[in-house]
């Protein structure tokens, strides 16, 4: 993650390029649109998104509750329940070097938006190659069984030659791992005894079971005090480091994201509307909602306590998107027959730097 | 450990011990001490923060205050009106009359809400169980409450799974405060916002706190969010508190190695912040095996051999300034450093 790796890369002669390692996109979305048909009509929740997660890297997905965040994440696993949800458009390509496949075709890149959902290929994927920290506990552990059998049937599942008395080591082994007290015991523990944020590191130990290429992680430390979090986070950064695995990392806490992202996605209603590397988002936000975002943060070092300050209005009804800016009805600098007359498109304000408001460029969305 | 008549919830020793059991026969083996002896007191109006280890016993004890657990010892004295009833004798009958009281904001607004129930349904239950309203008044005091949380009137006839989580933590918030409660266990209320979001709910629970007259007990793990809301802050640390402080005294200077520890964690939203987290070595402690004298003697920087022996009681440093640790006035620890605020 970023203050180790930069400091790898400082290394390098100029001219010189990184590792491929950490170059290469390991999972690209493009365009993706996930839509719900509701009786009420349509909630566009993910509307055309596009981002790609490089090897050994970890994009932070920020953006306010309900700006379709888990949806994302979910439509990559293929678990956005349908009906009543569909990706309607884009792709979602996993790419492979040699040796990678996990399924039985030998193509480099698979488009899991055109899996099907239930079908034995994407079930491979799920909790193989690609591991989800759910930002709902209860989604991951069913409350009938023990959270140790359930890591169990994982690690069989996606690991062909472990026995399951072996199995059963590496669940009481990952449990450690994650800080989780006398581990060899709370493997037969039902999901209901623990505390939340034990639940949440049982979680992060089944997601890392199996050594995914790529984790998405919803919201995976809120339920943890701030020594646990930290730890789980070097534990991440740990497995990037060791075994390149890219991270997805969705979370609202600000400093988090300062402290593991390399590269940040803010998303408003279903659409991306800046993007950057983390230390340009934080020393220079463009886009009014991200400026917004940062003004609210509470910070425990500020000498003075104010009352906190927060974006004006709320998110608009899904069904009542503004014309225009999605942000338009909220925005401090909206600028009437502008902003609600178009759609402002992603465009490219430095490099590597993309927002998407009028304020920066002319473009809009075709 | 207040005095007067300003209290409006005590705690005396407060125990909650879950059984282990093991095998067909289910026998108890052993005890989860999940919360071993807490004491504390809250006044009306205040806001306590209480923060800790995750699996310290935090909402085991929130529980246990709103009786949704039976505590396995100690006092609950809740004062009212020159009245004073014991939370922890009520019977059935009694806590169905008094929960109108108390009530409690869930950590998981997932499992929380009944998802057969439309928002008009959860934030109303209360309302027709407690017989406070039905009808077009409590159409109109649901919307009412639903839009001072900052949801929409159209959302009322929703069911909870077409929400956010975000969207859902304020359906609890609305459905917990909707019946004029005194006091609300918050456990961690604001964790599923947004930043934004956030700020309005804790903006939103400081007005209603003035407005409604109600006392928090604020379990969270964010501490710049603690800090905003708390009049005092606690420390717990497996299954006891370890230091209680007004909230800025206990930031600056804390007195005991376990808070230490914690606020050195604490992330701050600057990628250009350079931490300096002290680390918690070894396991984490084990409420079913807790270590003898300090518990947090297995993981403390400061450890001395009295300290595996003897257990060190919360006992008054300075006025208002509670700690339990042997060193408590000679150690020399680090708090939170302020900086001159930039904004505003
Ligand atoms: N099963 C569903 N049926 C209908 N609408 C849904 C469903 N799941 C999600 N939505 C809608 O899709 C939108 C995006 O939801 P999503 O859960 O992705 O938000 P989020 O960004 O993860 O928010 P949060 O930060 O609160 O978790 C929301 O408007 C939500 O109401
Ligand atoms: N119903 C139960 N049966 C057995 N053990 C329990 C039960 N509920 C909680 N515990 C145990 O009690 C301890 C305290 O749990 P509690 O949920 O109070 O912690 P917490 O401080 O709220 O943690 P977190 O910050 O992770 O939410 C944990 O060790 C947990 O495993
Ligand atoms: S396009 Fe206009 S309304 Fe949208 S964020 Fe930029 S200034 Fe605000
Ligand atoms: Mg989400
Ligand atoms: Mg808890």
């Amino acid at each position: 993650m970023t203050r180790e790796t930069m400091s790898g890369d400082q290394i390098l002669a100029a001219g010189e390029t990184r590792p491929a390692m950490t170059e290469e996109a390991l999972l690209e979305i493009n365009n993706l649109k996930t839509h719900f048909h509701l009786q009420e009509g349509i909630v566009r929740a993910v509307d055309g998104v596009t981002f790609s997660v490089r090897r050994g890297r970890t994009l932070g997905i920020i953006g306010e509750s309900g700006c379709g965040k888990s949806v994302t994440a979910h439509s990559i696993l293929r678990l956005v329940p349908s009906p009543p949800g569909n990706i309607v458009d884009g792709e979602i390509l996993l790419h492979r070097r040699d040796g990678e496949q996990s399924g039985s075709r030998l193509e480099e890149h698979t488009d899991l938006a055109g899996l099907d959902a239930r079908g034995a290929e994407i079930r491979a994927i799920r909790g193989g190659e690609i591991s989800m920290v759910f930002q709902e506990p209860m989604t991951s552990f069913g409350p009938m069984h023990t959270i140790g059998n359930q890591i169990m049937e994982s690690i069989l599942l996606h690991q062909a030659d472990v026995e399951r008395a072996e199995a059963r080591e590496l669940a009481i082994e990952n449990l450690r791992r994650v800080g989780i007290p006398r581990p060899a015991q709370i493997v037969d523990a039902y999901p209901h005894q623990l505390s939340g944020g034990m639940r949440q590191r049982a979680m992060i130990a089944m997601a890392l079971s199996c050594s995914p290429r790529l984790l998405i992680a919803d919201e995976p430390t809120t339920a943890l005090d701030v020594t646990i979090q930290a730890q789980i986070l070097e534990l991440m950064t740990a497995l990037q480091e060791e075994f390149g695995m890219a991270i997805i990392f969705i979370t609202h806490n600000l400093g988090v994201i300062a402290e593991v992202a390399d590269e940040v996605a803010v998303m408003y209603l279903g659409r991306i509307v800046e993007q950057a590397d983390v230390i340009e988002l934080f020393d220079n936000a463009q886009h009014p909602y991200t400026q917004g975002l940062l003004n609210s943060i509470p910070h425990i070092d500020d000498d003075k306590l104010h009352r906190l300050r927060a974006i004006e209005g709320v998110v608009p009804d899904p069904y009542q998107i503004p014309s225009g800016c999605a942000f338009s009805d909220r925005c401090p600098s909206f600028m009437p027959g502008t902003c609600d007359r178009a759609m402002p498109g992603l465009a490219e304000t430095a490099r590597g730097h993309l927002v998407r408001c009028f304020l920066f460029s002319d473009a809009e969305e075709s | 450990m207040a005095d007067g008549s300003d209290l409006l919830l005590e705690v005396n020793d407060l125990k909650m011990h879950f059984p282990i059991q093991k095998g067909v026969l289910r026998r108890t083996t052993g005890y989860v001490k999940a919360v071993d002896g807490v004491s504390l007191s809250i006044k009306k109006g205040e806001t306590l923060g209480l923060v800790g280890e995750s699996g310290c016993g935090k909402t085991t004890t929130g529980r246990c205050i709103v009786r949704v657990y039976q505590p396995t010892a100690g006092e609950i004295i809740y004062h009212d009106e020159g009245e004073s009833v014991h939370i922890d004798r009520l019977d059935r009958q009694e806590l169905k009359v008094f929960r109108r009281n108390m009530q409690m904001i869930f950590q998981d607004p997932f499992s929380s809400l009944n998802p057969r129930m439309t928002v008009l349904e959860l934030v109303g239950e209360p309302l027709l169980a407690h017989g406070i309203a039905r009808g077009q008044e409590l159409e109109d005091r649901v919307a009412e409450m639903v839009a001072a949380v900052g949801l929409r009137v159209e959302h009322l006839p929703r069911y909870p799974h077409s929400f956010s989580g975000g969207q859902r933590q304020r359906i609890g918030i609305a459905r917990a405060l909707v019946q004029g409660p005194r006091l609300v266990v918050c456990d961690e209320p604001v964790s599923a916002l947004d930043v934004s979001v956030q700020s309005q709910v804790v903006n939103l629970l400081q007005d209603l706190q003035k407005d409604l007259d109600l006392t928090y007990l604020f379990v969270a793990h964010d501490m710049s969010v603690v800090r905003q809301i708390s009049n005092r802050i606690a420390v717990m640390y497996v299954g006891k508190l370890v230091e209680v402080a007004e909230s800025e005294e206990l930031l600056r200077n804390p007195k005991h190695p376990y808070s230490e520890t914690l606020l050195s964690a604490v992330p701050r939203p600057n990628p250009h912040h350079a931490m300096q987290r002290l680390n918690l070595e070894g396991e984490p402690a084990d409420p079913a095996n807790a270590p003898s004298g300090c518990v947090f003697h297995p993981r403390c920087r400061y450890m001395e051999d009295v300290c595996t022996t003897d257990v060190p009681e919360l006992t008054e440093l300075r006025p208002g300034h509670h700690v339990a640790c042997h060193f408590a006035d000679q150690l020399e620890l680090q708090g939170i450093a302020y900086v001159e605020s930039g904004q505003s």
